[in-house]
């Protein structure tokens, strides 16, 4: 998942530097974060209330925020990776367990969401939810309407089809530069375990992707936010809330350019991104009551109207924009949540499959 | 920087007064040590660390690798872990034609940038050496003036002159020149552009400081003497600049090899180099120790043809006194 992955990377790098100082006499916390994932009136507000000062530093990949927790020290009090990358950090000891005393606001939780990322962080020991979505289909609804004669698309089989894929090479297809993504939605396509990790089951994942991959323009996990909202191309695979972004942009730019985000039918991948406190974390009182004030649920619905996800706080949906809530896309219904899957990680003989399958689908080689 | 080629010529002066030459030695010697200590601090000592990472295996813990060759046992442990050593990592790219095929296409990719990067920095620095005295520092000022954008943000610029809507081709439909947008984002290229727009400055200025220094009587006596110009360039001014050349050639040609942000941004996802090979070992496999053993292969790809050159090239000097 490299979500813009250098723009911001030297900036926080920056950043570091000075969120490790700090006087003891101000509370402070450091808080790591994905990059356009929050409204920065809740960070002022959080500082007037509760007079802990925030350092509020981004990412733009689950890599690279690995890379830095697995090398220890980074300072940060508050970070939030992606579910499957955190149940790998757990295990190499990364996070410690959060004092759930200190934290009343998680009655709050959302049980639907709860359940599934305990899949990654048996009990919720070492995490909570901030926001979660969906990988699926985002496109241009005239320019699919002009090249497949429909304006809906439901389905995989538009992208996993040749037939079909072809037909929207010329207007432009992108795909999301990440396996752990990509692969898990070929085998459900194909009707196989989307978390198997047999080597002949990612071998037919490979010939599908094989098969539709001269129709594919490139693999990039954040240009195609631009790319659709500026019309450049008319399908990507993508994460629900940067399409929904892309809409936004590309309503506000007025060109006429129309987008849309499809949970395909035959299932979607649903993703968590979760707050944790590192072990090694300086301000260990701090982060737990920004962890709890960001439980509150008018101030987590704040952040979901903003950044377009939802989010995993029950209490929440009262505060939440109506058209966001009945958006079933991004709050999708109950018969479509059963059709959601969740990917564990995968362990590193897998991975390193999984990798290699992927450069030879990307490159060629 | 037009002197990285010609490496420090033995100094064969006699012995004038032996107590002012110790003197003067040592001071020579202080200066010439903190380059010194900058190489070991910021270039051997990190090297012999990524050499002991390379030496390791991956592991779920933090850092994310088993220890290899520390002291934590005493000398003895250290010892016991000498004879343990593998270079499995090492075998390991050999068996995947990947590691090669990366390697060779990052080379060609640096090889033809360069050659490229000179075609068009060559007429720069000599227009820039060849104009007014009081107009020079303005050039200089130009060439260095675009080192004060963030690099990202000149690359993402070119995205936007190159894609298909973007400016260049809608200027040459306006003009007429074309019918249909050319393709050129996401090709190659868009990354030899990318790199030739980039490096331009290393190129220039190394060859602008050699060319600036060059005697231009030289060149009125060989038209005197009835040269064309032509022959009086190949004769006279490009043997002269060739330490410009070949250093501006290395300040390239070496950052190109290993370029990440370039061929991420401007390439197409068929582009295979060794920088985004060694970003998946690294991020995506978390495979520390297998990235490392890639970087090392990658210096030594690039130090050991440079240390011949140089070699061939202090030879060559020698001779040519």
């Amino acid at each position: 998942m490299i979500r813009k992955a250098l723009l911001l990377s030297a900036t926080s790098a920056f950043l570091t530097l000075f969120a490790a100082g700090g006087h003891a006499e101000d509370r402070v916390v450091n808080v790591y974060n994905w990059s356009d994932y929050i409204d920065s009136s809740i960070i002022d507000d959080f500082t007037k209330k509760t007079g802990i000062k925030v350092v509020y530093d981004t990412f733009d990949s689950n890599e690279i925020l690995e890379t830095k927790l697995l090398a220890g020290g980074s300072g940060y009090d508050v970070v939030v990776p992606s579910a499957n990358f955190l149940a790998r950090q757990i295990q190499a000891g990364v996070f410690q367990k959060l004092d759930k005393s200190k934290l009343p606001n998680i009655s709050n939780m959302w049980d639907v969401v709860s359940e599934r990322t305990a899949k990654y962080d048996p009990g919720n020991e070492y995490s909570v939810n901030y926001m979660w979505g969906t990988v699926g289909l985002g496109y241009n609804v005239k320019k699919v309407q002009a090249a497949l004669g429909t304006d809906k698309i439901d389905s995989w089989d538009v992208f996993f089809n040749p037939e079909s894929l072809a037909k929207l090479k010329d207007c432009g297809v992108y795909v999301l530069d990440s396996p752990a993504d990509i692969i898990p939605a070929a085998l459900k396509y194909l009707g196989l375990d989307p978390n198997s990790t047999s080597s002949d089951d990612i071998a037919k994942a490979e010939e599908a992707l094989l098969k539709v991959r001269p129709y594919i323009r490139k693999f990039h996990s954040s240009e195609y936010i631009n790319a659709l909202a500026n019309g450049d191309i008319c399908l990507a695979v993508g994460w629900s809330g940067d399409v929904f972004q892309a809409r936004n942009r590309a309503e506000e730019a007025k060109q006429g350019v129309e987008i849309s985000y499809s949970v395909p039918k035959e299932g979607a991948q649903m993703w968590f991104d979760q707050m944790a406190i590192p072990a090694d974390a300086p301000h260990v009182a701090e982060a737990l009551e920004f962890i709890n004030y960001m439980m509150t649920p008018e101030v987590i619905a704040k952040s979901s109207n903003y950044v377009l996800y939802a989010n995993g706080n029950k209490a929440s949906q009262q505060f939440v924009d109506k058209a966001l809530l009945e958006d079933t896309s991004v709050y999708p219904d109950e018969e479509t949540t059963k059709k959601l899957y969740t990917v564990k990680p995968y362990d590193p003989k897998t991975q390193r499959v999984i990798t290699r399958t992927w450069t030879k689908i990307v490159t060629g080689q | 920087m037009s002197n990285i080629a010609a490496t420090a010529a033995p100094s064969s002066e006699t012995a004038a007064a032996l107590p002012t030459r110790l003197a003067k030695g040592f001071v020579d010697r202080l200066v010439i040590i903190v380059p010194y200590l900058w190489l070991l601090f910021f270039f051997l000592v990190p090297f012999v660390i990524v050499f002991k990472i390379s030496l390791s295996q991956t592991a779920i813990s933090m850092p994310p690798y088993t220890p290899v060759l520390d002291f934590t046992d005493g000398v003895s442990g250290f010892l016991a872990g000498l004879r343990e050593l593998n270079f499995d990592n090492y075998t390991w790219l050999t068996q995947d034609a990947l590691y090669f095929n990366a390697y060779v296409t990052s080379l060609i990719i640096a090889g033809i940038s360069t050659i490229l990067t000179l075609i068009v920095g060559y007429p720069i620095a000599y227009g820039m050496a060849r104009a007014p005295a009081t107009v020079r520092p303005i050039l200089l000022m130009l060439v260095i003036l675009p080192f004060w954008t963030s690099f990202l943000i000149r690359v993402y610029a070119w995205i936007g002159i190159l894609k298909p809507e973007g400016l260049l081709n809608q200027m040459l439909l306006s003009l007429h020149l074309i019918s249909q947008p050319l393709v050129i984002l996401n090709t190659y290229t868009a990354i030899f552009i990318g790199i030739v727009y980039s490096y331009l400055p290393f190129m220039v200025l190394p060859l602008y400081s050699s060319l600036e220094k060059m005697d231009y009587s030289l060149i009125e006596a060989a038209q005197d003497l009835g040269c064309p110009p032509t022959g009086a360039f190949w004769k006279i001014t490009f043997p002269l600049s060739l330490p410009g050349v070949i250093a501006g050639c290395l300040l390239v040609f070496i950052p190109a090899v290993g370029e990440f942000v370039i061929p991420d941004l401007l390439g197409g996802s068929q582009t295979l180099m060794i920088g985004k090979t060694l970003w998946n070992e690294f991020f995506a496999n978390r495979d520390w120790p297998v990235s490392s053993a890639v970087a090392v292969i990658l210096l030594l790809v690039l130090t050991v043809p440079i240390m011949f050159f140089q070699q061939a090239q202090a030879r060559a000097q020698e001779q040519g006194k």
